[in-house]
């Protein structure tokens, strides 16, 4: 059976990287004596996969893994055992059956919710706050984009789904299907260039606060979070 | 969680593997800082990765902080890039736990396993801001106290150390710690303190010695400056390791380091008397531990960390009485749990090839053989009793075992060492090759081919070894006898199947200076240090051109460390007794160079002097 575990990567461990934090799960399954499935073959592994790699400094509420299992005790004993073979900053907040159609984590990812806020020090001159409507009213928001073959223009306009901001940060919802992933320091930079300005090295504490699926369709999206097609187990 | 960081994000994201120095890792232990006496830092002085894999600190790690009002935490080596912003920001050293400078705690406990790392250690208490030399620290500094291998010649890091613990770690911290305490309930001082630490057993503080010197530069005398501390420091061991302390949960790192596994020590010590081998010298008599406990903690370990490999760590796995009995056990349980078996390496016979068959996948991996001379002659030398008939039985035993490529290990510059000892290496590598093209049909060779992967490294005399005497090679030399090892294989029938390698050898005399010099290289390894040295076992920084200049800036020599020594001289390290007396040594090296072979501790008692220990192999029942 498929389970889609969902945790939150907070304080120091923000510094773990992406393959490092897949190693951690793996051997964290075993301390919690999880009954995982193997591949077969010469050299078996778990079958596990997550769905949006997090960067390095990034933390986040709402990360998610689809492992494989043969068996189960309930969401809570799995979140109890978990945690207990965990380290504090790495949590799991739920553990949910998915119905054997459900496409990989990785596939259904369409959209990231971010907490976007200034370091100290480091925030731009123009009130970033009262310009915020008119930047996202543009007709498009053009960025360059270094691929293999050279420089592409890039419009991230028609993936940002919502952008506001309030004293607690900026929020986005934007894009983060592996085809059309916005990364949030790519839209400020672009924000900023709007105002001449450049952003400084290491400005932002980024959070991820949700990472969400889409269960409508492309014309017509509805945006849920990744484990709401699954259901706990009891 | 402790959500502290000593170093800033700033220079988080700009490092290398930040998550070499953030800690918070799983069975890292956190205490209260008011609940607990004693803060102690052990370091292992090299990178992250490379200090995580050393079982030792993990042993002490778990020890320390067994004991209540103590609490143990570990620093390793900033990496280069993070040295460099250290420096330039000032940032102290800090214990990965606590996140707090080092210098505030009351010990830093430093493990010293290999000679090319003392400009790391200097390195990392120059970055926690602690004076390098002992006779410079105040009241408020830690007490620096180094153990491991290297403090059985620790008299060219002498100066940079209050206390040097000589021997398994596990017998006299408890006392040192009290000790500590005490002194510092009742506000007695350092020199005090360590004044009462030098008479407790296995302690050597180097303050309260002296050495001098004769005209030519060799040892006149060595001895205590202060009545009531011994003029021989004997080494601590532990004498039942049959079913003592094992730490049941190691440090399980975030990043992949060079260790990435449980390691089970089965046994301690080694009774094979090879002439070339300090390790094998220094931890006599050898100790078994105890299946039964073996077996429960393999799995306890396992379940504690969630690592996917095992591994058995020993000076000579082949030997341990019951390891039938713990190899079959493991991989019953490992396979149930997909959890590999790594082996370290095995006598090559029958038992071993069919176990590796089971745990290794025999079309990728390799197996290795230890011939370490080219010759028989030599080998009787060494007193490496593998013969050219066992290496090619199982060499063909393998072969049709399937697999299909062999790694050799040899030495060059080994004493007495002849052309026709190289030429030997160049030999046996064929007559490998030879042997798979004899005993593997046509049709079952996969790509028709064999590897065999010659490695040479370059000998280096050891304190305590019965070659403690014998002259090192040069650069010049070492290079010669590896072109002429190259020559010996290239000119062979089926050179075309033999790979060979070769060792860098500035790297080597250095390493040879070190082992066997005295007190005055404190001076030449500080100014290398001055000069820009560190991080010297890493080939990419290592400027043997940086350490010449700091010889001559000290008016030293390399020749003169590496010189042949005289039975009648006084040697750096003859004040510390590791159980093998100097006689059975001289009786060694003698019968070395009339290539005389020693039985080994099983066959029969060859009276080295470690019987006195009263225990492990001494007490079983042999002939002599």
């Amino acid at each position: 059976m498929k389970l889609r575990i969902k945790f939150k990567k907070q304080g120091p461990v923000r510094f773990i990287g992406h393959l490092d934090v897949m190693r951690f799960f793996q051997k964290a399954i075993r301390r919690a004596d999880i009954d995982v499935v193997y591949s077969s073959g010469y050299s078996p592994h778990q079958i596990m996969s997550f769905a949006a790699p997090l960067g390095v400094g990034l933390e986040s509420s709402g990360e998610y893994m689809d492992i494989e299992v043969n068996s189960v005790t309930n969401s809570q004993d799995m979140i109890n055992r978990l945690n207990a073979a965990g380290v504090p900053g790495i949590e799991i907040v739920a553990v949910r059956e998915l119905p054997n159609n459900a496409a990989n984590a990785m596939a259904s990812v369409a959209a990231a919710a971010y907490t976007v806020i200034f370091r100290e020090g480091r925030e731009p001159r123009f009130d970033y706050i009262k310009e915020l409507d008119s930047f996202i009213k543009q007709e498009s928001i053009l960025i360059k984009k270094e691929t293999k073959k050279g420089i592409r223009e890039v419009d991230l306009k028609p993936g940002i789904y919502q952008l506001s901001a309030d004293k607690e940060g900026i929020h986005m919802l934007v894009d983060a299907s592996s085809a059309g992933n916005i990364k949030p320091v790519k839209l400020i930079e672009a924000y900023l260039e709007l105002h001449q300005e450049s952003l400084q090295e290491n400005a932002l504490c980024i959070n991820r606060e949700e990472t969400y699926t889409n269960i409508g369709t492309a014309d017509e999206p509805q945006l849920v979070p990744l484990d709401d097609i699954g259901e706990d187990i009891v | 969680m402790n959500t502290k960081l000593a170093l800033s994000d700033d220079v988080l994201m700009k490092v290398e593997k930040p998550a070499r120095y953030i800690g918070n890792e799983v069975n890292s232990v956190i205490k209260d800082k008011e609940k607990i006496k004693i803060r102690l830092a052990m370091c292992f002085p090299d990178v992250y990765e490379i200090g995580m894999s050393h079982l030792g600190i993990q042993i002490l790690y778990d020890m320390f902080n067994s004991m209540e009002e103590v609490w143990c935490e570990r620093v390793y080596s900033p990496w280069v890039d993070l040295d460099k912003i250290m420096r330039e920001e000032k940032i102290p050293l800090f214990a990965l736990e606590s996140q707090d400078a080092v210098k505030d705690f009351d010990f830093l406990g430093i493990t010293i396993q290999y000679e090319m790392c003392y400009t790391n250690i200097l390195q990392v208490l120059d970055l926690a801001q602690i004076p390098l030399t002992s006779a410079e620290r105040g009241e408020d500094m830690p007490i620096v106290i180094g153990g491991g291998p290297c403090t059985y010649n620790p008299e060219p890091i002498a100066e940079f150390f209050d206390i040097f613990y000589i021997g398994e770690g596990e017998t006299r911290y408890a006392d040192l710690m009290q000790l500590y305490l005490e002194c510092k309930q009742n506000g007695v001082g350092r020199e005090e303190f360590l004044f009462r630490a030098a008479s407790i057993p296995g302690l050597y503080v180097p303050r309260f010695y002296q050495a001098t010197y004769q005209e030519d530069g060799k040892l006149a005398s060595f001895h205590p400056l202060k009545a009531g501390i011994p003029a021989v420091i004997v080494k601590e061991l532990v004498k039942n390791i049959f079913d003592t302390y094992y730490p049941m949960k190691p440090v399980v790192p975030f990043i992949k380091v060079t260790q990435d596994r449980v390691v089970l020590e089965i046994q301690r010590g080694c009774l094979r008397g090879c002439r070339f081998c300090q390790a094998g010298q220094l931890y006599r008599p050898v100790r078994e531990r105890d299946v039964e406990m073996l077996k429960r903690y393999a799995l306890e370990m396992l379940a504690n960390t969630g690592h996917e490999e095992i591994s058995l760590s020993s000076l000579s796995s082949s030997d341990y009485s019951m390891l039938p009995e713990l190899i079959d056990f493991l991989i019953e349980e490992c396979s149930k749990k997909h959890i590999n078996i790594s082996l370290p390496s095995l006598r090559i016979d029958s038992f071993s090839l069919d176990v590796m068959s089971k745990v290794q996948d025999v079309r990728k991996s390799s197996l290795t053989f230890a011939p370490e001379a080219g010759s028989q002659r030599l080998r009787d030398v060494i007193n490496k009793g593998l013969t050219e008939e066992a290496i090619l039985n199982g060499a063909a035993l393998a072969f049709q075992g399937g697999w299909t490529r062999v790694k050799l290990y040899f030495m060059l510059g080994l004493p007495t060492e002849n052309e026709d000892d190289i030429w030997g290496i160049g030999d046996l590598s064929n007559k490998i090759a030879a042997v798979f093209f004899e005993v593997v049909p046509k049709e079952m060779r996969k790509n028709g081919k064999v590897q065999i992967v010659s490695s040479t490294s370059f000998f280096v005399p050891k304190p305590f070894t019965p070659f403690q005497w014998a002259r090192q090679c040069d650069k010049e030399e070492y290079l010669g006898k590896a072109y002429q090892t190259r020559k010996a294989i290239s000119s062979q029938l089926n050179q075309k199947s033999i790979k060979y390698n070769w060792h860098e050898a500035d790297l080597s005399v250095l390493e040879g200076v070190l082992a066997r010099g005295d007190r005055r290289l404190s001076q030449v390894i500080l100014r290398a240090y001055q000069k820009g040295c560190f991080y010297d076992a890493w080939s990419e920084y290592f400027h043997n051109d940086l350490w010449l200049k700091a010889f001559e800036d000290c008016g030293l020599t390399v020749d003169f460390y590496t010189r042949e020594r005289d039975t009648a001289d006084i040697l750096p390290w003859d004040f510390i007794d590791c159980g093998v007396t100097k006689a059975y040594l001289i009786r060694e090296w003698k019968k070395a160079v009339k290539q005389e072979v020693s039985p080994n501790c099983r066959e029969r008692c060859q009276g080295c002097g470690a019987a006195r220990f009263d225990c492990g192999i001494c007490l079983a029942e042999r002939n002599g």
